[in-house]
């Protein structure tokens, strides 16, 4: 699963402004000897305790500052969101009430360092923003944007002290990187859920089972049949049957150009299915090929009721259920 | 949500087997499978329990749901140690010949389930894996 | 458990229930030909309808008791299966083949007349 997010046109701060200020913060740093240098290796247990303790105090004083400035940021971040416009398929309110959330589980998330509550909060607002249409990378630029946001407040905030600003950085931004990942895959995932259940609600639609008479179904198959819909059309042939209470099925397929052996399994499956709820079937518009690889699979033609076409079918499925066919010249007659 | 259990039916007598797939049944149910696929789910934990109980006398049916990359499932597992089964290529085979009532049927269940795992060694004992998936 | 089996003229109804465990369907298989040659039954109407699984098992009870019931010159018909139970059936392969079945109890009655019918 791969997709493009083009960030062309969002104000977000680039890795190079991030490099240019690391740098700066640097050549002071050659020249002075702090012990806050050897970040790097942490050569001695003492100095990674001291480290980690240093990081977490880091990510709570972040977490402290996020919860402080919290309506002036998310005023801001709701701000973006409409001049880069996304969302538009979102009241001002809704935008609003959403933001809110989002903010409050990506500054848990930070806090926490867990993610499991982040995903649920993801999966469940994609639920709720996926019929309103809105796409992919609308969720993904607006993450970004609060991500954007919120690594500017750091900016203003510590501008005056590069090496803190550094050390907050480093906190944040692996975490910022990962909240991001998650809600998008959360929203990709739950779209592709969507996605399936509109492609089988469309089979389902596509293969209707016609009561053209008491007690006899239609089932008129065209163009390719892929074992899943193979399978959907037995299954709602099967219900067809109970609910009309049909005794015959005639299975047309004219209209299908070739079927492999599995699908002509389904076939022989369905007959025999139907079978057992009392429904006899007949199959019409065998052509040769198909005929050939049903005998392929040990198929007994002779078995089989099969009619040459489907109006052939019906005549004798008619004639099954006890209705005289009767030709319009004698019912003239009778009259 | 994902309910994290995991459910274990010792498979003992003919009555477990009424056991086991009822239980299986309730697990679909609950994670949302269709009232067909509950039925699939169920007939072939009835076939795998049966086969425990036939040829091995006791065993294990192990339920689970599992998550997949972007959809639900729910596995089952038959372990036994019975006497395993000599030639499993043989056991497998049967294509799709109407002959489910005879031998182990596990043709058969393998075309209920979406996917299947089997190991087994004579002597050792069989486990079979089968999974579905919702769609 | 107790299966209920119902007279109705030569006609007999046994009614399966949902989890029957393999010695009940036994019990049930031997106690139904016993009522069929006591009674003088033409009949069997099998309703399966509670049914909510079908294996291998059940199918080959199903399959001797209709045999076990044409021995005694009397027809057996299947009613009520359900439509994920025949097609969990199928895929198993169990085709009931040789079994007359019908969709429900006022089917498998109206077949049951019309084959009494024909053998007069």
């Amino acid at each position: 699963m791969v997709f493009v997010v083009d960030l062309t046109g969002y104000p977000a701060m680039s890795m190079l402004q991030l490099d240019g200020v690391r740098k700066e913060e640097n050549r002071p740093m050659a020249k002075r000897e702090s012990p806050a240098k050897d970040l790097g290796t942490g050569n001695s247990p003492g100095v990674d305790l001291a480290r980690s303790e240093a990081s977490s105090e880091l990510l709570r004083e972040l977490v402290s500052h996020l919860r402080q400035n919290r309506t002036q940021l998310r005023e801001e971040w709701v701000g973006r969101i409409s001049e880069t416009r996304l969302l538009t398929a979102m009241t001002k309110e809704e935008i609003f009430a959403e933001a809110t959330s989002v903010y409050d589980s990506y500054v848990e998330a930070l806090e926490t360092e867990t993610f499991e509550a982040l995903q649920a909060y993801a999966r469940n607002l994609s639920e709720r923003i996926i019929p309103r249409g809105v796409e992919t990378h609308e969720v993904v630029g607006i993450v970004l944007l609060l991500r954007d946001v919120l690594a500017r407040s750091l900016f203003a905030k510590y501008q005056n002290d590069f090496r803190k600003l550094n050390r907050i950085l480093d906190s944040y931004e692996p975490a910022a990187n990962r909240i991001a990942n998650t809600v998008a895959v959360g929203f990709v995932q739950e779209r592709e859920r969507v996605i399936r259940q509109q492609q089988e609600a469309i089979r389902e639609l596509s293969t209707p089972v016609l009561q053209v008479r008491e007690r006899l179904l239609i089932l008129p198959i065209i163009g390719v049949i892929d074992p899943q819909r193979a399978r959907q059309l037995t299954e709602q042939l099967l219900r067809g049957i109970r609910t009309n209470r049909a005794k015959v099925v005639v299975i047309d397929i004219t209209g299908v150009a070739a079927m492999d052996v599995t699908v002509a399994n389904h076939l022989v499956q369905t007959v025999e299915a139907s079978r057992l709820l009392g429904a006899t079937v007949i199959v019409t518009g065998l052509s040769p090929e198909i005929a050939q690889t049903l005998v392929t699979i040990g198929v007994d033609l002779g078995k089989m009721n099969t009619v040459g076409d489907l109006q052939g079918g019906i005549e004798q499925a008619e004639r099954l259920l006890g209705y005289k066919v009767v030709t319009l010249a004698e019912s003239h007659q009778a009259s | 949500m994902v309910p994290a259990l995991e459910i274990r039916v010792s498979i003992n007598s003919d009555q477990d087997i009424v056991t086991a797939r009822h239980r299986g049944r309730t697990l679909a149910a609950e994670l949302g499978f269709s009232a067909g696929d509950a039925t699939l789910i169920a007939t072939a934990i009835s076939e795998l329990a049966r086969n425990i109980v036939t040829y091995a006398r006791k065993g294990l049916i192990t339920l689970r749901a599992i998550q997949g990359s972007s959809r639900q499932g729910i596995t089952v597992v038959a372990s036994d140690d019975g006497p395993g089964i000599p030639d499993i290529r043989q056991a497998m085979r049967d294509g799709f010949s109407t002959s489910g009532s005879l031998g182990l049927g596990l043709p058969g269940v393998r075309r209920l389930m979406d996917d299947f795992e089997i190991s087994s060694q004579p002597g050792q004992g069989t486990t079979v894996a089968v999974k579905k998936w919702k769609p | 458990m107790e299966v209920p089996i119902l007279k109705q003229g030569e006609v007999l109804i046994a009614t399966f229930q949902a989890a029957l465990s393999d010695a009940d369907l036994n019990q049930l298989r031997s106690g139904l030909i016993q009522q069929v040659v006591k009674l003088r039954s033409r009949g069997v109407i099998v309703d399966v309808t509670a049914m909510d699984v079908m294996d291998s098992f059940a199918s080959r009870t199903l399959r001797e008791i209709a045999h076990m019931i044409r021995l005694r010159g009397a027809e057996t018909v299947i009613v009520g299966i359900q439509p994920e139970v025949a097609f969990a059936m199928v895929q198993l392969g169990l085709t009931l083949e040789g079994v007359a079945t019908a969709l429900d109890l006022e089917e498998g009655l109206a077949y049951l007349t019309h084959k009494f019918k024909n053998i007069d």
